[in-house]
This record gives C-alpha cells, sequence and structure tokens, in this order.
C-alpha cells in the first residue's frame, strides 16, 4: 500500500510549514512568512544557479504561501522553468504552480504553451497527463487556440493509454465549455462516441460526460451514442455484483458510470428503434427491480450508490413521459422512500416526486402520498426536507385537494422558517385563486395570508386580490363584509389596511345598510388605521376617502373636515398634499354628476395571467431579475383607477403605439447578423436619396443602348430558379447582407434596406474568374400574383463584366399588399463563349417590412387576446436545428424585423415579439411568441396576426431559422 | 415529452475540504472566480455546512446551486454541483475520494493533507478533472499514485 509520511522529500517544506502552525498569531506568522518570501527572492536572485530540487522546494513554499492568502508577485519564471524538467516531483510542482496562480502574462502563456507542447508530444503518458491536467485546470482560450486542434487526436489515437485518453476527454471538455468555437469535433465525431464502447471503464466515465456535453449542444450529430449507450447500460445492470471488479462499489456495478449513461439518455426523446427501447426498458425495470431486493451489504454506501442509479433512472423515466406503467412504479418506489428512516432518502424522494406530479400518467398516483407529505411539512427537522415536500403538495394540488392543501399551508405558514415565508406565500395565493370554486373561500384564503404573514405578502398578492374582487361582481359584497371584519383587529397589518382601503372604497356601499358597518362606521375604522401608516398606503387610503365622498354623501363634511386638517393639506410630503388639497377642491366644486363620473366605480381588469405566477416563476427561475416593469405597470392601473386614471390611460396609449421616432436604420444596423462593411455607412445615408451610387459609375449613358438588350441572351428562356434557391432565401430573412450565391464563376453578394413599405437592394455581381463576363443580363421578375403585390424596379447592368471585377445593381421594390413568393432574378451571361443562365429568388420577404412595436406586457396580452380566431393564428413546433444559444435567438428575432420584448413572457426562456408590416394597401399587425423547450431540442412558435396570410408566412419563415 | 429546461452539463463548480474552525484545507475550482469571490465563497459555505447536524440531508441549497457534503471526524468535504445533479452520486464520489486518500496517506489525518497539500491535488486530478469525475476505481487510481510515488 502507499502510505506517505509527512512532507517527505522535500524537508524544507515541512519544516516551514510547521513553523507556520507554531506561530501564536497572526503578526508571528506575517512576520515568518516575509522572511521566508526575502529568503526565496535572494536564492532566485542569486548568483548561483539553482539546481531542480531547490527550484521545486522554492516553488512549492510560494505556492503554500499563495494558498495561505498572501499575494505572490514573483516566482512564476522559475515555475515555468520547472515545466522543461524531465523530474516527474519537478514538473508537476511547476504545473500545479501555473495551475494554481493562472498568470495572463502573455510571455508566460508563450512559454507555458511550449512546455506543454513538448510533454504532449513526449509519449510520457505521464508528462501527457500532467500537462493535460494543466490545460483542464486552466482552460484559457489561449490554450485552446494552441490545443484544441490537437486532444482530439489525442483522445481517438489507437496507442494512447488509457489513461492519458481520460485526461484527454476531460481536457477537450472543458476546451469545448470555454471556447466552444475552437473546438470543432466534425471529423472526430464517430470516434469520440465509440469510446463509449471502449474496454476500459475509466475512459467511458471520462469520455461520456464529453460526449453528454456535446450530445446536448448537438444532438442529431451525436444520436448515434444512444443505441451504444443503452447497451452499455444494458450490460452493466446486468451483470453480478463482482463482474465488474475494480468498478464494482460496495457490491454496486459501476454506480457512476451508470448514472452518466442513464444522464446522456436524457438528452434524447425515447429510442425509435424498437429492439434499443426494448432493451432499455428492461434495464429500467431491472433498475426498479432491485430496489425492491435485500440489500447485499448494510453500508450506507452499498444503498446510496444503488440509489443514485434508482434516481437517474426515475429522471430518465419522467424525462421520456411516455411509460404510464413505469411511471406509476417509480411513483410507487417514492413513495416507500417518503417514509424511510434516512433523511437523504426522504428528501430526494420528495425531490423527484415533485415531477412526477406534473405528468398525467403519474399525478394520481402521486395524490395518493398526500397525508405521509403533509405530516413531513409539519414534523421534519430539516427546513430544506420541508422545503421540498411544500414544493411538493404545490405540485400535487389539483381542484379536488386544494381546499386541505391551502388549509395545512397556511397553518404551516404560521411556524415557517423565514426563508421559505415569501415563497409560500405565494404558492397558497396562486392555489387559493387557481383552484377557487367560490370566491368568498378565495378571499377569506388571501385575508388569512395577509393576518399571518403579513410581512410576506408581496404587492402582486394584494394586487391581485383586488383584480379579482373588481371582475367578479358575487364575490365584492363579501370581500368588503369579510375586510371590514378584519380590520377590526386592533393590530393589523399594513397590507391589510390598503386591501381594506381599496376595497371599501369601492364597494362599502354594499355593506352600510348594517348599521354596525354604516359609512361612518367604515370610514373611522379606516382613519383609526391611518396614522400608523406609510405614505403609500395613506395615499391610498386618501382616495378611498373621496371614493367614500361619492358613495356616502352623508360623510362628505366628515371626511371634508379631515381632508382641510393641517396634517393632510400641508403634509410635508409632496403627493399626500396634493392629493388633499385635489380632492378638497373636487369634492367641494364638482356636481353630483361629475363626482359620480369621475370616482365611478373601477371597471373590470382585463384578464391575464397572474402576476403572482409571473413573480413565482421569476423567484425560481435561474435569472431572477426586475420585477420592477410589471410592479410599475400594476401600481398604475391599480392606484390609477382611483385618482389618476388620464395618466395611467396615456401611459398605457403611449405603450401601444409604435414610437413614431423608431429609427429603422440605426435598429437594424444593431443585428449581429448583418454582414456590414465599413462602407456600409454611407451606403445607409444614400439608401432612400434618389441616386444610387451606381448611378456615378461610368456607362450608365449607355442605358438606353442596353436596355434593348442583346439578342442572343433575349432569345434564351430565364432558367428555373436553382433547387437551393429557396435555402438560400431562407439565409436571408433574419438578415439584410451577405452572399446570397456562389459558384466557381459569379459570386453575387446583397446589401439591402427597408423603411416602411419601401425598400431598395443593391446586388453585388463579382466575376471570380481572370476572364470577362460578355452578354452580362439580369432580369428581376414577379411571377404570377406578386406582380400585383410588389412593385420592383431595376437599373440595367453593364454588359461587360472584366476578369476580377464586380458590378452592382440597384434594386427599388414597393410592398403594395403582403405576398408569399419571392421575385425571382435570372443572371445571363456568356463565359468562354458558354451560356451561363441561374435563376435565384431574391431575399424579399413579407418580415422586411416590418417596423418593429415596443409595447408593455399588458399591451401585448390584451392583443395577444384580440387575436384569437383560429384563422388569425399560425403554429409550428419544430425541432431546433441549430443551437439554442440566447443571444442568437435574440439576434435572429431582431433581425426579423420586430422588436423582442423583454419582461413580458412569464417564462423568461420565451421570447415574444411585435411589429407592424407596412404595405401600400394596410398595415397588418403581428405578434409573435417562440417558445423553446431546450430539453427536448424543440420550439413552438406562434403567430397572430389580423391577416391569416400573414401569419402563416411569417410562421412558414421564421421556422426555418433557427 | 416532459419539459425539464435546464442544461444537462453536470459538473463540479468546486470542491473544498474545511476544518470546523473554517480552515481551508483544500480548494478546487472548476470556474472562473476572482481571489474575493472565492474566499466569500468558502465562508459561506462553511457557514451553511456547519450549523446542520446528522440528522440533517448532506444536501443543502446554495446561491443557485447545491452542495453535497460529509464530515468526516473535524473535516468537512463539500462538493458544489448544479442543483439538477445526483446528488447520491457526488456524495458517494466525496466518500471514494476520502477511502483513496485515506490508502494513500495510511490513515488519512487533517495533518496529512496540510503537509502534502501538493499530493492531495494529484489525487483529485486523478479522480476529478475538468470538474467531472474522471476515474472511479480506487485500485486503478491508488496503482497510479503508487506508480507516481515511485518517480519522486
Amino acid at each position: 500500500m502507499p502510505a506517505v509520511s509527512k512532507g517527505d522529500g522535500m524537508r524544507g517544506l515541512a519544516v516551514f510549514i510547521s513553523d507556520i502552525r507554531n506561530c501564536k498569531s497572526k503578526e508571528a506568522e506575517i512576520k515568518r512568512i516575509n522572511k521566508e518570501l526575502a529568503n526565496i527572492r535572494s536564492k532566485f536572485k542569486g548568483d548561483k544557479a539553482l539546481d531542480g530540487y531547490s527550484k521545486k522546494k522554492y516553488v512549492c513554499k510560494l505556492l503554500f504561501i499563495f494558498l495561505l492568502g498572501h499575494d505572490i508577485d514573483f516566482g512564476h519564471m522559475e515555475a515555468v522553468n520547472l515545466l522543461s524538467s524531465n523530474k516527474y516531483t519537478e514538473k508537476q510542482i511547476g504545473y500545479l504552480f501555473i495551475s494554481v496562480l493562472v498568470n495572463s502574462n502573455s510571455e508566460l502563456i508563450r512559454l507555458i504553451n511550449n512546455a506543454i507542447k513538448n510533454d504532449l508530444s513526449s509519449r510520457n503518458p505521464t508528462f501527457m497527463c500532467l500537462a493535460l491536467h494543466c490545460i483542464a485546470n486552466v482552460g484559457s482560450r489561449e490554450m485552446a487556440e494552441a490545443f484544441a486542434g490537437e486532444i482530439p487526436r489525442i483522445l481517438v489515437a489507437g496507442d494512447t493509454m488509457d489513461s492519458v485518453k481520460q485526461s484527454a476527454a476531460l481536457c477537450l471538455l472543458r476546451l469545448y465549455k470555454a471556447s466552444p468555437d475552437l473546438v470543432l469535433m466534425g471529423e472526430w465525431t464517430s470516434r469520440v462516441v465509440h469510446l463509449l464502447n471502449d474496454q476500459h471503464m475509466g475512459v467511458v466515465t471520462a469520455a461520456i460526460s464529453l460526449i453528454t456535453c456535446l450530445s446536448s449542444k448537438n444532438p442529431d450529430e451525436f444520436k448515434t451514442c444512444v443505441s451504444l449507450a443503452v447497451s452499455r447500460l444494458s450490460r452493466i445492470v446486468s451483470s453480478a455484483s463482482t463482474d465488474l471488479q475494480d468498478y464494482t462499489y460496495y457490491f454496486v456495478p459501476a454506480p457512476w458510470l451508470s448514472c452518466k449513461l442513464l444522464r446522456l439518455l436524457q438528452c434524447y426523446p425515447p429510442p425509435e428503434d424498437g429492439a434499443v427501447k426494448g432493451r432499455l426498458v428492461e434495464c429500467l425495470e431491472t433498475i426498479l427491480n432491485k430496489a425492491q431486493e435485500p440489500p447485499k451489504s448494510k453500508k450506507v454506501q452499498h444503498s446510496n450508490a444503488k440509489n443514485a442509479i434508482l434516481f437517474e433512472a426515475i429522471s430518465l423515466i419522467i424525462h421520456y413521459d411516455s411509460e404510464p406503467n413505469l411511471l406509476v412504479r417509480a411513483c410507487n418506489q417514492l413513495g416507500q422512500f417518503l417514509q424511510h428512516r434516512e433523511t437523504n432518502l426522504r428528501y430526494l424522494a420528495l425531490e423527484s416526486m415533485c415531477t412526477l406530479a406534473s405528468s398525467e400518467f403519474s399525478h394520481e398516483a402521486v395524490k395518493t402520498h398526500i397525508e405521509t407529505v403533509i405530516n413531513a411539512l409539519k414534523t421534519e427537522r430539516d427546513v430544506s426536507v420541508r422545503q421540498r415536500a411544500a414544493d411538493l403538495l404545490y405540485a400535487m394540488c389539483d381542484r379536488s385537494n386544494a381546499k386541505q392543501i391551502v388549509a395545512e399551508m397556511l397553518s404551516y405558514l404560521e411556524t415557517a422558517d423565514y426563508s421559505i415565508r415569501e415563497e409560500m406565500v405565494l404558492k397558497v395565493a396562486i392555489l387559493a385563486e387557481k383552484y377557487a370554486v367560490d370566491y368568498s373561500w378565495y378571499v377569506d384564503t388571501i385575508l388569512n395570508l395577509i393576518r399571518i404573514a403579513g410581512d410576506y405578502v408581496s404587492e402582486e398578492v394584494w394586487y391581485r386580490v383586488i383584480q379579482i374582487v373588481i371582475n367578479r361582481d358575487d364575490v365584492q359584497g363579501y370581500a368588503a363584509k369579510t375586510v371590514f371584519e378584519a380590520l377590526q383587529a386592533p393590530a393589523c397589518h399594513e397590507n391589510m389596511v390598503k386591501v381594506g382601503g381599496y376595497i371599501l372604497g369601492e364597494f362599502g356601499n354594499l355593506i352600510a345598510g348594517d348599521p354596525r358597518s354604516s359609512p361612518l362606521v367604515q370610514f373611522n375604522l379606516l382613519h383609526s388605521k391611518f396614522h400608523l401608516c406609510s405614505v403609500p398606503t395613506r395615499a391610498l387610503l386618501l382616495s378611498a376617502y373621496i371614493k367614500f365622498i361619492n358613495l356616502f354623501p352623508e360623510t362628505k363634511a366628515t371626511i371634508q373636515e379631515v381632508l382641510r386638517s393641517d396634517s393632510q393639506i400641508r403634509n410635508s410630503d409632496v403627493e399626500l398634499q396634493q392629493r388633499a388639497v385635489e380632492y378638497l377642491k373636487l369634492s367641494s366644486i364638482a356636481s353630483t354628476d361629475v363626482l359620480a363620473t369621475v370616482l365611478e366605480e373601477m371597471p373590470p381588469f382585463p384578464e391575464r395571467e397572474s402576476s403572482i405566477l409571473a413573480k413565482l416563476k421569476k423567484k425560481k427561475g435561474p435569472g431572477a431579475v426586475s420585477v420592477e416593469l410589471e410592479d410599475g405597470k400594476e401600481r398604475g392601473e391599480l392606484n390609477g383607477g382611483g385618482d389618476r386614471g388620464g395618466d395611467a390611460a396615456i401611459a398605457a396609449s403611449n405603450a401601444s403605439t409604435p414610437s413614431p421616432s423608431a429609427d429603422l436604420l440605426g435598429l437594424r444596423s444593431t443585428a449581429p447578423a448583418s454582414g456590414a462593411t465599413p462602407s456600409a455607412g454611407s451606403l445607409l445615408v444614400d439608401v432612400f436619396s434618389e441616386a444610387g451610387p451606381s448611378a456615378t459609375s461610368a456607362g450608365v449613358n449607355d442605358d438606353g443602348f442596353l436596355s434593348s438588350a442583346p439578342p442572343t441572351v433575349a432569345s434564351e428562356d430565364p432558367a428555373p430558379p436553382l433547387p437551393e434557391s429557396d435555402e438560400l432565401l431562407n439565409k436571408f430573412v433574419c438578415k439584410n447582407n451577405g452572399v446570397l450565391f456562389e459558384n466557381q464563376l459569379l459570386q453575387i453578394g446583397i446589401k439591402s434596406e427597408y423603411r416602411q413599405n419601401l425598400g431598395r437592394m443593391y446586388l453585388f455581381y463579382g466575376n471570380k474568374t481572370s476572364v470577362q463576363f460578355v452578354s452580362f443580363n439580369t432580369t428581376v421578375s414577379c411571377p404570377g400574383e406578386l406582380q400585383s403585390q410588389l412593385n420592383v424596379q431595376t437599373k440595367t447592368v453593364e454588359p461587360l463584366v472584366e476578369g476580377g471585377a464586380q458590378v452592382q445593381q440597384v434594386i427599388n421594390i414597393e410592398c403594395l399588399t403582403d405576398f408569399i413568393d419571392a421575385p425571382l432574378l435570372n443572371i445571363k451571361f456568356r463565359y468562354g463563349g458558354a451560356l451561363q443562365n441561374i435563376s435565384l429568388k431574391l431575399p424579399v420577404t413579407i418580415n422586411k417590412f416590418f417596423q418593429p412595436t415596443e409595447m408593455a406586457a399588458a399591451d401585448f396580452f390584451q392583443r395577444w387576446k384580440q387575436l384569437s380566431q383560429p384563422q388569425q393564428e399560425a403554429q409550428k413546433i419544430f425541432k431546433a436545428s441549430h443551437g439554442m444559444d440566447t443571444e442568437v435567438l435574440k439576434a435572429k428575432l431582431l433581425g426579423l424585423g420586430t422588436a423582442l420584448l423583454e419582461n413580458v413572457d412569464p417564462n423568461p426562456e420565451n421570447y415574444v415579439c411585435a411589429g407592424v408590416i407596412q404595405t401600400k394597401a394596410q398595415q397588418v399587425g403581428c405578434l409573435l411568441r417562440l417558445e423553446p423547450n431546450a430539453q427536448a431540442q424543440m420550439y413552438r412558435l406562434t403567430l397572430r396576426s389580423s391577416k391569416d396570410t400573414v401569419s402563416q408566412r411569417v410562421c412558414d419563415l421564421l421556422a426555418e431559422q433557427f | 415529452m416532459h419539459i425539464r429546461l435546464h442544461t444537462l452539463n453536470q459538473s463540479i463548480r468546486f470542491i473544498l475540504i474545511q476544518n470546523r474552525a473554517g480552515k481551508t484545507r483544500l480548494a478546487k475550482w472548476y470556474m472562473q472566480f476572482d481571489d474575493d469571490e472565492k474566499q466569500k465563497l468558502i465562508e459561506e459555505v462553511h457557514a451553511v455546512v456547519t450549523v446542520r447536524d446528522a440528522k440533517h440531508t448532506n444536501f443543502v441549497e446554495f446561491r443557485n446551486f447545491k452542495i453535497i457534503y460529509r464530515r468526516y471526524a473535524g473535516l468537512y468535504f463539500c462538493i458544489c454541483v448544479d442543483v439538477t445533479d445526483n446528488n447520491l452520486a457526488y456524495l458517494e464520489g466525496i466518500h471514494n475520494f476520502v477511502e483513496v486518500l485515506n490508502e494513500y496517506f495510511h490513515n488519512v489525518c487533517e495533518l496529512d493533507l496540510v503537509f502534502n497539500f501538493y499530493k492531495v491535488y494529484t489525487v483529485v486530478d486523478e479522480m476529478f478533472l475538468a470538474g467531472e469525475i474522471r476515474e472511479t476505481s480506487q485500485t486503478k487510481v491508488l496503482k497510479q499514485l503508487l506508480m507516481l510515488q515511485s518517480l519522486e
């Protein structure tokens, strides 16, 4: 057995470490370190050349000092020198120093890379591993540039040692994660996938991490890994506990590799091949069966390893969500764990069941465990377990058990940990709303929520209860009565005062008949809370008071008295003072009719997704940022309705009209997809001026002559469009500039600009040969009904294109009405006597005439609802054919020409866009929603517009872009 | 298909070995952090982990990640992974690592990790690389370590 004694090999280091440990104070330690640093510095600077051993020792001491938390500003060069030593221990310390103290000093990086390069080509597996580990630990771009090409070769080479392969695989993974653009797998893909078959389990264990990462990014290219992974898994699962020798851990065969295999499979949908699928289902069943077998060891390591595989298998079953039998079995297994004595297992079972609850196949099975889960919520000692129980209750809630679950959660809230209260409150609020059969239960629940956990009730929650009460007249009387009663409590939460003020201000009349809640009693009750409240609440109460004056003329004198008091009308807070002054004036001069109109009951709120739900999603989501936008909007609506409805209306109308000064050119040029050249700036300026750049070119005077076209060319019919012309067209849907076509003779480049319903396109025809093209002629035509939809005008080009030269053509486009087909461009010329005849589709698509429209969430969803007729919507669900990188998606959506609306969709993974298509005949408003599913590598794209043909066309065009 | 919008790119963000007093005995980072961030993470992990008792789970949510940890005598071995990663696999990953250290240092104790800190890094790199599990066979790892030892 290898055993090492204290710091053998470097006695000086051990002494130094002992010294440091014996220091009685921080000062003593610093003193000792400074002494050592001075010593090392003098050694490094000394005349006498240091031997490898000393260098290693001093570098190691420096590293130790660094790890203690002190800055090290020298020694890098000595560490780099160690890299070229041919002694393992010296090299190792050198690499360790470099890995821990990465320094982006370019001079050193070059030296380091040089040493790594030497070690990689040394054919010494120990040195190769050291070098690979250094790359894997540092993972810098410079290293990727230097080695991304070499490492795949090492990984798949037949004569590479197993341990080197393991390091190479993970080293490559690190480089791929850090600089995916530099790691090109192309030619290696198949050989890397086949590492799943490698005899050495360690190689498979390492390689599978690489394959999983690559698969999740390029599922199609790696899909052959599915069947390989299944057969590997099958072999492991069916092996006896001793078959795998070194890779058996506490009687469990290859637990980590099994987990990794099961996880790799989660990058893919269920296997389509029946045999593969059958084999996999068999594996999953075996894993579930093994969970029921008596343990082969009492050690926790045994059960943990076994259950690690089990939980991963259950994840895969849930991921597939297609095998009812397996789902129910998984659920039963987890049910057993819910009562297990191991806290870890109870926790994991609750967590895993949470995802099972959302499957239609297992939802009912999950529900049977409700009592156990409620018990867990009440009795678990570990807050994180209680949290999981609360999550699961939320997930398993439906109409049948909502009242029970909400009641349990409310009672748990009274003692819940502070850390999870806010989330619990949101969950209760959502469940209460979602499953409210009678709204009096809903109102009771929310008011209870405010009573129990008022501090944690965010604005969304009380906004929402008000929205619902306003929108449902059957609950208004009940709400007024309940809130009136709740306000009787001597100490009630400020949020309760807000809800009370708002609801009594709107619906206090519904309970005013009862002398116990007469108008004056109501007012006095509210006003008794006034002085304890913050400014925003007071402002809200003042609005409630003016509403009271309208509802109950008998309170007018009392309320005017209050408004007139110095504490209101001279309040130091501007907002309060202004309200007091304005309301007082309004109540004195306005006639009853005017007052009734101004202070009319709030109109119903537009129906939309609960803002609470949005908040919960944000809380849970990874990029939990700004809720402010939505908050602000809501505030405007809720408080605004009572007192400053005008502002809110103006704000709303601002938000819904396209900003008049939207700078189309500026906006377009921000799209990263556009390959604008430096000259593009001046080009943009000229685009809409009368004379295009071509007007200045020589030969323009020959227009008249040329337009009569050489007879030889004219006699030839234009060729049919190239088979790939649709594909070429698709390339330009989200960009305006680039190369449209290229063959061995000719290259056609495009630059285009659009504004309103007008566009101008520049075509650049480049002669790639050294021989001139003669009889060069191009025509643009609009086939069929496109003729009446687009107006396209071209200027003729010169008939002669010299070898290596480029000619330019300008095309003006006017969109008369919406269209589907693209104009055809035909190019004919003679090259060395042979006639060339090429037809392409000009990338003029309907989306080019988009004007982006910014709008707020509320407007978006309102419009979305308005466009709800079936023919107004077009939808496609399709597989991603490119990576699903957020920035790329955004760039494409911007390139489409619409405005990309942030913070609108409650799910931050989704994208929504809005724009207006400008045609001469009409403007067509268009809304778009793109829902990526990274897991399944699928998208759902939905388009809604006032015109069915437009929805369909934009949907078709865009679906090809991802 | 079940919709689960998270990346399956599991990987370890960092490995920490700390004693009860909060002294770091190993810090291995698989993500870019600057020195201040590292110090802050070390302190936070210590605060989160040391307050938990034996009846608690070996998992604790931590920022957007989770810490899988196990205590051996006075030392806490902590691995920070994605919330979707397999808890038990990493928990046993820790134990496997500890068993290797135990063999390698012949009944490992805290002082071994202090005096041989540079060797601990080698053990880590043999078993975990680029934030992934590299080798799980104790026999293979120990054989390799023995071979390296002979090169001293």
